[in-house]
C-alpha cells in the first residue's frame, strides 16, 4: 500500500478498499474527527465569521504576500533569525543538509511537518549520513514502519490499535500489549533520550507573524516544544504561504484551526518562537534558521483561479470530510497531501502528467468546502483542473488512456443537445437496443460491454430508458387537451 | 403564476413520471405550467467532466431558449441541474454579453422544493401517501442551494406518512456524474454506506430530489433485492393515494 504514485490512483483505491483493517480505521477515525469538529464549530456563535475573516487575511496575505514575507523576515531577522530561500524541495534539503554538516550534526529530532514530508527531508538527511528521529507520536510509528503519513494531521491514521502494538513489539522489543498508556509512555521513553542526545531539532511552521517575526506552532505532545528548545540548533521549514500580517490575527486562526482538526478548542501546547535566546537565563536555541520554501507556490500565486488553494491551513478537516477518503485512506493518492486538498494541490506541485487521475477522485459533493475554515471552492478547483486536462494539459494527458474516447463522446453529446431531433433520434434508437440487455424491467449486470455500461452495471442495476418519454407524454397530453 | 419546466435530460428519458408529477404538483398549487421542447441538457455532464467548451455552447442553448418565456420562473425538478445553471456566470466570465443573461437565467430558475416552499410559500401540497420514508440530501441541493428544511417540511406534511430523518443523511450516495463509472468501486464502496444507513432507517421510501442519485441508490438496492424503493419528491408530492404504495 505503500510508496505507491498518483500514477496508479484507480490501482491503489482498489487495493486500500480490500484491505478491511484500513477501512475500519478509517472509518473509525474520520468519523470520530468528524463529529468533534462539528461539535466544537457549532461551539462558537460566530464560527461562520470567523471563516470569513480568515479568507478575507488569507486573500489580503496572497495579494501582498511579497510585503508580508519582507516584514516578516526583517522582524525575525532583528531578533536572531536567519533565513534562506528555497526554490524546491531540493535545494531546501541541500540548504538543511549543508546547516547540519557545519554544525557537525550526527543526529537530529524532528517534529512533524507536513512541508518536510514535501521535501522527502529525511531521506536526504539519511543519504548524508545523518541520524533523524521523528518525535510526534504519529510520525514515529510511521517512521518505525518505514512508511509515508496518510493523513496531513494524523500521520497513522490508517493504524489499528493492534497494528502499532504489534510494531512496538517488533521494533522497540516490548511484550505484546494492548494498553495504550504503556505504548505511549515506551515511545516516550525512547523519545525522551534522542532529544536529550540531538544536536538539531527540525520543526515546520503553522503561521509566521509578519509583525513581529514570530513563528508559532501548534501541538498536543509537547515534542515540539522540546524540538525547538533542547537542541542548541533550531531549523523551521515554512511554506512561504503561511505568514499573517498581525499577531492579533492569531486569535482568529487559533480558534479555527484546531477545532477544524481534531475539534479541540485549543491545542495542548502553542509555541511562539520569536527569534534566538538573548540571554543566558532564556529558553530556546542559539540559533534558529528558517528555511522558506516555494517548491510551486509562486507558480500557483500567479493564477487567479487556483491561488486560493494557498489559504489552506493544513487542518485536515476536508480529509475527514471527504467521502473518497473516508473509503481509501490517504496513501492511494500516491502524493504528500491526500484528500480533496491533495488532489488538489498536488497536480499544481507536480505537474499533471503523474497526476491527472486525482482532480477525478472526486464526487465533486462539496463537504469538503463545508468544512474549510477557509473556505477554499475545492469543487470548484477540482473543476478547474479537470479543464486545464481536457483542454489546456500536453498532448501525453490529452491522450491518455479513455480519454480519446471521452472526447469523442462529448463532441457527440454536444452534437446530441444542441439538436432536438437527433436527441430524440439517438433516444429512440437506445429504446430500440435495450431490448438486448432489459431484463424485468432492470439493466443487471452487463459484461459484455466494455465502458459506462459495465463499470455501472457491476454493482447497480440501471434503470433503462422509459417506454414514452415525458415531452412525448407532454405531446400526447397537449394533443388531448 | 406562470412556470416554464425545465425537466431534465434524466427525467425526460429514463424518469419521466418525475415529469409529469412535477407537472401535477406545480398545477395543484395553482401554476399554469409550460414545458419547451427544444430543450435537453443543463450542461453538466460536460462541464463537470472538464469539457468547459462543449458546456459552454449546451449553456448558451439553454439560456437562449429559457430567455424566450415570458414565464415568472423557471422550474426543475432536479437539484444539480439547477445549481448548474446557477453555475452559468463561471463559464462566460470572459463574456460580459453572455455573462449578463447568464445571470438572469440563473436568477430565475428554481428547484422544485425550494420553488413550493421559498417562493409560492406552501408547505402542504395536498399529497398523500401511507408508508414511513426517509430524505437523502443530494448534495449539489444540499451544498449548492442551500435546501435543508424545504424538502423535509413538504414530507412531512405528506397525509399518512411518517417521516424519519436518516442517518448520515447529508453524506453523498457516491454517484458524482462520471465519478460513477470512473471509480465504481469506490462509488459503490461509498454507496453502501447510504445504503446500510438506509435500511436501518426501516423505511418503505427513500425519498430525493435528484434523479440521478436515485438512480444509484436504486440500482444498488434493486441489485440487493431490497424491499425498499427510491422516489423522486415531486412523485411523492403528486401522490394522493392513501392507502397504495404500502409493502
Ligand atoms: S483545504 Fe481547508 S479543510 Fe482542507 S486542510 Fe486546508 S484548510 Fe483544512
Amino acid at each position: 500500500m505503500n510508496h505507491v504514485t498518483s500514477e496508479t490512483f484507480d490501482e491503489n483505491a482498489k487495493a486500500a478498499l480490500a484491505d478491511s483493517q484500513l477501512r475500519g480505521a478509517l472509518r473509525n477515525a474520520t468519523s470520530l474527527f468528524g463529529k468533534r469538529r462539528l461539535a466544537a464549530a457549532q461551539g462558537l456563535t460566530n464560527w461562520e465569521d470567523l471563516r470569513t475573516q480568515a479568507r478575507a487575511i488569507k486573500d489580503d496575505v496572497l495579494l501582498h504576500l511579497d510585503q508580508y514575507l519582507e516584514n516578516f523576515v526583517s522582524q525575525a531577522e532583528a531578533r536572531g533569525a536567519k533565513f534562506h530561500w528555497a526554490r524546491d524541495g531540493a535545494e531546501a534539503n541541500a540548504i538543511i543538509c549543508r546547516l547540519a554538516a557545519e554544525r557537525n550534526a550526527r543526529s537530529i529530532v524532528k517534529s512533524k511537518s507536513m512541508t518536510t514530508e514535501e521535501t522527502h527531508l529525511n531521506v536526504a538527511l539519511e543519504a548524508a549520513g545523518i541520524q533523524v528521529i521523528e518525535t510526534d507520536l504519529g510520525e514515529y510509528i510511521i517512521q518505525l514502519a518505514e512508511e509515508t503519513p496518510s493523513h496531513i494531521i494524523v500521520p497513522a491514521i490508517h493504524k489499528t490499535k493492534r497494528q502499532i502494538a504489534e510494531l512496538f513489539t517488533q521494533e522497540l522489543g516490548i511484550p505484546p500489549t494492548d494498553d495504550v498508556a504503556k505504548l505511549t509512555s515506551t515511545a516516550r521513553a525512547t523519545l525522551r533520550d534522542r532529544f536529550a542526545a540531538a544536536d538539531i531539532g527540525i520543526s515546520g511552521v503553522n503561521f509566521g507573524v509578519a509583525e513581529t517575526g514570530t513563528i508559532v506552532i501548534l501541538e498536543n505532545e509537547g515534542n515540539i516544544r522540546l524540538t525547538t528548545s533542547l537542541p542548541r540548533f533550531h531549523i523551521a521549514v515554512m511554506g512561504i504561504e503561511k505568514v499573517v500580517p498581525r499577531f492579533a490575527d492569531l486569535d482568529i486562526f487559533l480558534k479555527l484551526l484546531p477545532r477544524s482538526g481534531t475539534g479541540q478548542r485549543l491545542t495542548t501546547y502553542q509555541s511562539f518562537i520569536t527569534g534566538t535566546k538573548q540571554n543566558a537565563f532564556d529558553d530556546g536555541p542559539e540559533e534558529l534558521h528558517v528555511v522558506m520554501l516555494d517548491n510551486g507556490r509562486s507558480r500557483m500565486l500567479a493564477h487567479p483561479v487556483t491561488r486560493q488553494s494557498l489559504a489552506c491551513i493544513r487542518c485536515g478537516a476536508c480529509l475527514n470530510a471527504c467521502p473518497v477518503y473516508q473509503q481509501i485512506g490517504g496513501h492511494a493518492y500516491g502524493s504528500v497531501y491526500p484528500g480533496p486538498i491533495g488532489a488538489v494541490i498536488t497536480p499544481q506541485l507536480m505537474g499533471l502528467e503523474k497526476t491527472q487521475q486525482l482532480p477525478y477522485a472526486s464526487s465533486l459533493c462539496g463537504a469538503c468546502r463545508e468544512v474549510c475554515p477557509v473556505k477554499i471552492d475545492i469543487p470548484r478547483l477540482l473543476l478547474h483542473l479537470r479543464g486545464e486536462i481536457t483542454e489546456k494539459s500536453s498532448p501525453e494527458v490529452q491522450q491518455a488512456k479513455g480519454r480519446t474516447m471521452e472526447r469523442f463522446a462529448f463532441k457527440m453529446w454536444r452534437l446530441m443537445m444542441l439538436r432536438p431531433w437527433a436527441y430524440n433520434l439517438s433516444a429512440r434508437v437506445g429504446r430500440l437496443f435495450q431490448g438486448l440487455v432489459v431484463k424485468d424491467g432492470k439493466i443487471g449486470r452487463v459484461k459484455s460491454f466494455v465502458g459506462p455500461l459495465a463499470a455501472w452495471t457491476s454493482g447497480r442495476d440501471l434503470r433503462p430508458l422509459d417506454q414514452k418519454s415525458f415531452r412525448d407524454k407532454w405531446a400526447s397530453d397537449q394533443g388531448k387537451s | 403564476m406562470r412556470v416554464s419546466l425545465f425537466v431534465t435530460c434524466l427525467v425526460d428519458q429514463l424518469w419521466s413520471s418525475v415529469g409529469t408529477s412535477s407537472v401535477e404538483v406545480l398545477r395543484r398549487v395553482g401554476c399554469e405550467v409550460e414545458f419547451d421542447d427544444r430543450q435537453t441538457c443543463c450542461a453538466q455532464p460536460a462541464f463537470n467532466t472538464g469539457y468547459r467548451s462543449e458546456a459552454r455552447d449546451v449553456a448558451r442553448r439553454f439560456i437562449e431558449i429559457f430567455e424566450e418565456t415570458k414565464a415568472d420562473a423557471i422550474v426543475s425538478p432536479s437539484g444539480s441541474c439547477t445549481a448548474m445553471v446557477r453555475h452559468y456566470p463561471e463559464l462566460f466570465a470572459d463574456e460580459p454579453d453572455w455573462l449578463k443573461r447568464a445571470q438572469a437565467i440563473a436568477e430565475r430558475t428554481h428547484e422544485l422544493s425550494s420553488f413550493l416552499i421559498r417562493v409560492l410559500k406552501r408547505e402542504d401540497v395536498g399529497a398523500s401517501w401511507n408508508g414511513r420514508l426517509t430524505w437523502h440530501d443530494a448534495c449539489h441541493g444540499l451544498r449548492d442551494l442551500n435546501l435543508k428544511s424545504e424538502p423535509r417540511t413538504l414530507l412531512k406534511n405528506v397525509h399518512g406518512a411518517e417521516y424519519v430523518e436518516l442517518d448520515n443523511a447529508d453524506s453523498c450516495c457516491g454517484f458524482g456524474g462520471t465519478f460513477s463509472v470512473k471509480y465504481p468501486e469506490i462509488s459503490l464502496a461509498i454507496l453502501d454506506q447510504k445504503i446500510e444507513a438506509i435500511e436501518r432507517a426501516g423505511v418503505n421510501a427513500v425519498v430525493a430530489g435528484d434523479a440521478s442519485c436515485l438512480m444509484q441508490i436504486g440500482g444498488r438496492l434493486s441489485r440487493h433485492g431490497s424491499k425498499v424503493k427510491v422516489m423522486h419528491i415531486a412523485e411523492l408530492l403528486a401522490s394522493q393515494e392513501m392507502s397504495g404504495n404500502v409493502r
